[in-house]
């Protein structure tokens, strides 16, 4: 079929047979619970669809339902998902494993619909996986993907599929659509240990005292460590079935004996292939690593290809005021403990749906090259901002 | 006793009746009961609100490892039959 | 045995960490006397979500899921969605959030599920202000009425503002019922919790909740206090059922000061200041009675 990432999301939570679906509408994430809403009134979906007055409210409704057992599913956007940023973490807080999708688009003021990863960003802490998608064929795949990972006893951590606003949301591309009984043998039902059932005079979610509170900390922190080797199983046994895969953590494109690779997040990525094929095909080495799981982070699948290059160039789609860009600091971080270790350097772009072209990214690499070489007169530079030299066009 | 993390569930859930907390601790005026004067209204019983009056043939026994010594049963009893005595020696 | 008045089986186990003489305690001990064992609770951040002790300590023999302040009307829209779409039958889902969870911060959510006609009971403990974190005004704490964000002896002295009107608001939303209930009137209580449980849809039901500490005032008085707020018509006593209203309770029609002298956070009033107290509730009064009267 052919489709726009925004169905691609409702196809996705329909073939995962979500039970309980809570949403409120949001630029540009509306046809992925038009598409839902459709989908239960028809019956073609047997669940309910709860169409709440917030978003705060779509996930407090979520985190309830699935406590009570039900696969929960919601998606929204921008201030949406910053509205909901309590109850994400309660969410993970309470080991539910919630599959959301946010279409990431930039923050106001001044308002944007458009995309960059600022709100996604933002909840880097909330104790959510987080999945950034490259094409809208990836959102479908990694919302069932996602929803067996984190249903996983050793994981029981909720997760976000990241899809770009409009680039991916509404820009039609063919997708498959697998056949609900192949989705079924890959995904059984959700059968969590615990949940609130009538008869178990049980409190969930009590107050805990200082002399205990820690451990429960421990045991998330250890669900999202035990998460990194099981989206991996996850997606080997995802491609023995559908014959497809998405690059794990981490994706690596071209970056055999590359000199200096782009490490970037999102929709830019497949343009980044066709920069990197191009000027592959005049003899430079450059290559793309493609963060696909932000949480939990690849720092050690980036440290294998860091030791092995001169450079990355990190670039990031949001901006951490007073710091720098989140990827950026994460891969450095991860450099941190080789002997030999490349130059870094963060390049800010695309913020507000500003077009990253063929040609920025071609500039960002020809000046990582020069960087790797000479060192970077600056650590972090914004990219394409009137008023500054125009270098990268 | 500080459960270490893998004894503990993924995340707090309460199951153990809260008997386990002696309320009666906070105590600093205990109900006395003159049960000759009881009318058995169950008045005392009915306004508990700690549930810590339980009810034998219509007289009141109160539970002093729970009562927190609010008052309301004395102050309700139209028999007067529950006086408010200060505790002394814990 | 002699037979009590209201159902001798308790849902609710000594040993709650409320204060001593809490409302707020006999508010749950009497809902669940009316709603049984098949019952399925969410609390927001209130008292009562210390109340049942520190894990793994259980007040209750119903389960119960703890939520964010302003999210009780959302997590029993979703506890319900989630037992219907299980087909899990003869579950009476309920809300439990006290004035600030209710009239402030959780009136969003709580319209939003009223509105979806949501099947579940919302119950709202009022003890007319924000007790748990130390007795700040609420949108339901009353005119007149000393709180630590409306100190006595200042400029603006005591809360100036009168009480929401909660009552109204939910009829406002055209639920099939919504009932007032006392502490001081179990029987009452037990009855329209009973009736609240036995009708679908969204029902209301608001508790006025008195709370020693933050009225200043004896603990043993609490049932006392809530006695002469229904006498005093300061807290009458009805329900809304199908938008007709019917007061349950006339009450002795004591003067509001029988009512106000009974707590410290009154004590500053002067005279005048009763005064205008006892005309605001005569009014409201007259304003109830002719609603039962014109059956709206």
């Amino acid at each position: 079929m052919v489709m726009t990432g925004n169905y691609a999301s409702a196809y996705g939570a329909k073939l995962s047979r979500a039970e309980v679906i809570a949403a409120y509408p949001i630029t540009p994430q509306t046809s992925i619970v038009e598409k839902l809403a459709e989908f239960v009134s028809s019956g073609e979906l047997r669940a309910k669809f709860i169409p709440v007055e917030s978003e705060h409210s779509a996930m407090a409704a979520c985190v309830a339902a699935q406590t009570a057992g039900a696969r929960t599913y919601t998606a929204t956007s921008s201030h949406g998902l910053t509205l909901m940023h309590e109850v994400l973490m309660w969410a993970s807080g309470a080991r539910l494993p919630i599959v959301i999708t946010n279409v990431s688009r930039a923050m106001a003021p001044p308002w944007s619909v458009w995309v960059d990863h600022m709100d996604s960003i933002a909840q880097r802490d909330t104790g959510w996986l987080q999945f950034f998608c490259q094409s809208d064929q990836e959102v479908l795949d990694t919302i069932i993907m996602a929803y067996k990972a984190c249903e996983s006893r050793s994981v029981m951590l909720p997760a976000m599929v990241i899809e770009d606003a409009f680039i991916l949301s509404h820009t039609s591309e063919p997708v498959d659509v697998p056949d609900q009984e192949l989705v079924d043998s890959f995904l059984p039902a959700y059968a969590p240990e615990l949940k609130i059932e009538v008869g178990k005079a049980m409190g969930f979610g009590s107050l805990v005292k200082p002399d205990q509170y820690m451990e429960f900390r421990y045991k998330a922190m250890q669900g999202m460590e035990d998460a990194r080797e099981r989206i991996l199983s996850v997606e080997k046994e995802f491609k023995h079935i559908f014959g497809r895969e998405h690059g794990g953590l981490l994706e690596r494109y071209r970056c055999d004996d590359a000199e200096v690779v782009l490490v970037a997040a999102g929709s830019v990525a497949s343009t980044a292939k066709d920069v990197v094929d191009a000027m592959r095909a005049k003899g430079v080495r450059v290559g793309l690593a493609r963060i696909r799981a932000f949480r939990p982070f690849p720092h050690q699948e980036l440290r294998a290809l860091g030791s092995k290059v001169d450079g990355l160039a990190v670039l990031d789609r949001s901006y951490t005021f007073g710091a720098a860009g989140a990827m950026f600091t994460e891969v450095k971080a991860s450099m941190y403990s080789l002997q030999r270790k490349p130059a870094v350097k963060n390049y800010i772009a695309g913020l507000g749906g500003r077009d990253i072209t063929p040609r920025t990214l071609e500039k960002i690499l020809e000046d990582m090259l020069v960087v790797s070489k000479r060192g970077a007169e600056d650590e972090v530079e914004w990219v394409d901002v009137a008023g500054l030299p125009r270098r990268w066009r | 006793m500080t459960k270490g993390h893998k004894e503990l569930p993924l995340t707090p859930v309460s199951d153990t009746p809260s008997t386990i907390n002696l309320t009666g601790l906070w105590r600093v005026v205990r109900p006395v009961v003159d049960l000759s004067k009881c009318k058995k209204c169950t008045l005392c019983w009915k306004f508990c609100p700690d549930a810590a009056i339980e009810l034998a043939e219509g007289e009141p026994h109160i539970d002093l490892q729970y009562c927190k010594g609010c008052g309301i049963c004395s102050f309700e009893c139209p028999a007067k039959c529950i006086v408010m005595v200060k505790e002394v020696g814990r | 045995m002699t037979k009590t008045t209201i159902p001798y089986e308790e849902f609710a186990y000594p040993g709650s960490t409320g204060c001593p003489g809490c409302g707020a305690n006999l508010v749950m001990r009497y809902l669940l006397k009316a709603l049984g064992e098949r019952t399925i609770l969410s609390i927001p951040a209130c008292c009562w979500a210390v109340m049942p002790g520190y894990w793994p300590s259980h007040c209750l023999k119903v389960p119960l899921l703890y939520t964010a302040f302003e999210a009780t009307g959302a997590a029993i829209s979703g506890l319900r969605a989630a037992l219907d779409v299980k087909g899990v039958e003869d579950v009476t889902v309920v809300g439990f959030a006290g004035d600030g969870g209710t009239v402030d911060i959780g009136l969003q959510a709580m319209s939003g599920a009223a509105e979806r006609r949501t099947d579940v009971i919302y119950v709202m403990y009022d003890n007319e202000a924000y007790m748990n974190t130390g007795i700040q005004r609420s949108g339901s704490t009353p005119w007149g009425a000393w709180t630590t964000t409306t100190p006595v002896g200042t400029n603006h002295g005591f809360k100036h503002e009168s009480k929401k009107d909660i009552m109204s608001i939910m009829q406002a939303h055209g639920i099939p019922y919504a009932a007032t209930v006392s502490v001081a009137h179990p029987e009452d209580f037990v009855k329209k919790a009973a009736k609240a449980k036995s009708i679908k849809g969204f029902r209301f039901i608001h508790a006025m909740s008195p709370c020693p500490p933050g009225w200043r005032m004896n603990p043993m008085h609490t049932v006392e206090v809530a006695r002469l707020a229904v006498d005093t018509h300061m807290f009458p006593l009805y329900e809304i059922e199908h938008g007709k209203v019917r007061i349950t309770r006339k009450g002795k029609g004591l003067p509001v000061s029988e009512y106000l002298k009974a707590q410290g956070r009154f004590s500053h009033l002067t005279a005048p200041e009763v005064s205008a107290i006892q005309k605001a509730v005569d009014e409201s009064w007259k304003l109830l009675l002719a609603k039962e009267a014109s059956g709206t």
